[in-house]
């Protein structure tokens, strides 16, 4: 089965993919797809929805967007890559992941867009953290817990990947179609951002922050709150350690 | 201390007899049956076997033939745990695949069927 023959989409709209990641996100996902829609009116829009309970799936679909469904709860990393499987498939050059709680604006899609087209790297982040090329030391308008665990693994990463990431827990990413054939195989499950990033790093592949504006989220509420946060913490060091036993050398390309 | 090893020595039984019922009935793979019917065989003969313990202790460093036991009996069981982990994580990594590949095959399906249902129409 050829990839033209599941989308109906020409071939220089079917260069962006938009994956909206969703889990139990029926408030908010119409508007963050019709959202999508203004700033890229020609992306292929694709929900993966992780098993909602509520009526995510329909709103999706009512929104026009069009709706991979889990058959189970994956958790974000399994859902994201399911997504990357198919946009693999279907022959996408470039994938940019939006959350589907609203926090992202869709409006820094092309600023994404234009730097994997432009800066030769496999992946781009957005940045709340990072204005024009200037990091913020602080990292205002998080959580308290959620500002420390920035702090500590800027810390970590920069010790690791031998530069500075500004916000290494930031969902609003982007990848073109290396690094999509890469996550398709192997991707971080259950807290992807920050192991993905070293998994690059070994892989010796690129990537670059571009500034972000985040919104307070629509709906619902952060998973990683209290004692979770120190699972978090543990759960991703750990992930970090296993990627550098699993994928030997140190490639330290600046990006 | 005999008493503690009259116990385990009762409870290797019990955990034999468990195991077996539960293969009888198919709740538990033969495959999977196997650690578990070790563990209990091999908890059995050192608590009923008191001069094999008794050695193992002295082995281990070990004062009292019921502390070498319990010992033993709890290094048996870390295996068993780690086996069953293995297993665990694999099945796990197996189902993710499984769910995602189900997931993009429905997904092209309906793709499929709906372009033909527009082509139809």
């Amino acid at each position: 089965m050829s990839a033209a023959s599941s989308s109906p989409q020409t071939a220089s709209e079917k260069r962006l993919m938009v994956l909206i990641p969703a889990f139990d996100e029926e408030g908010a996902i119409a508007g963050v797809i019709a959202e999508v829609r203004s700033v890229v009116p020609g992306a292929y829009i694709l929900v993966v929805d992780d098993s909602s309970d509520d009526a995510t799936v329909f709103e999706a679909r009512r929104a026009g967007a069009r709706v991979l469904e889990l058959p189970h709860h994956l958790g974000l990393g399994g859902c994201v890559q399911a997504g990357y499987r198919l946009a693999f498939e279907l022959g996408f050059d470039y994938v940019i992941r939006v959350d589907g709680d609203g926090q992202h604006d869709p409006r820094d899609i092309p600023a994404l867009l234009q730097a994997l087209e432009k800066e030769n790297c496999e992946m781009v982040i957005g940045s709340r953290f990072l204005s024009g090329s200037t990091l913020s030391k602080t990292v205002t308008g998080s959580g308290p817990v959620r500002s420390l665990g920035i702090l500590f693994f800027r810390v970590v990463l920069r010790l690791i990947l031998g530069r500075p990431v500004s916000d290494p827990t930031s969902g609003f990413v982007g990848v073109n179609r290396t690094a999509l054939q890469m996550f398709s195989r192997t991707f971080p499950l259950e807290y992807p951002e920050i192991e993905a990033l070293v998994v690059l790093q070994r892989k010796r592949f690129r990537f670059v922050e571009v500034p972000c504006r985040m919104r307070p989220r629509l709906t619902g509420r952060s998973s990683i709150t209290g004692v979770k946060s120190i699972y978090y913490i543990a759960h991703v060091l750990l992930g970090v350690f296993v990627n550098i036993l699993k994928y030997p050398g140190f490639a330290r390309r600046k990006g | 201390m005999d008493r503690l090893l009259n116990v385990i020595a009762l409870a290797s039984i019990l955990l034999i007899a468990l195991v077996l019922t539960s293969v009888r009935r198919e709740h538990i793979r033969v495959e999977y049956s196997v650690s578990w019917l070790l563990a209990g065989v091999a908890l059995l003969v050192l608590s009923t076997w008191r001069g094999l313990i008794e050695q193992v202790a002295f082995a281990l460093g070990v004062p009292d033939a019921a502390v070498a036991l319990l010992t033993v009996s709890g290094g048996v069981f870390l295996v068993v745990l780690y086996r069953l982990s293995l297993r665990i994580s694999g099945l796990k990594d197996s189902n993710i695949k499984l769910a995602q590949r189900m997931a993009i095959l429905e997904y092209r399906i309906e793709s499929l069927q709906s372009n033909h249902g527009a082509e139809g129409r």
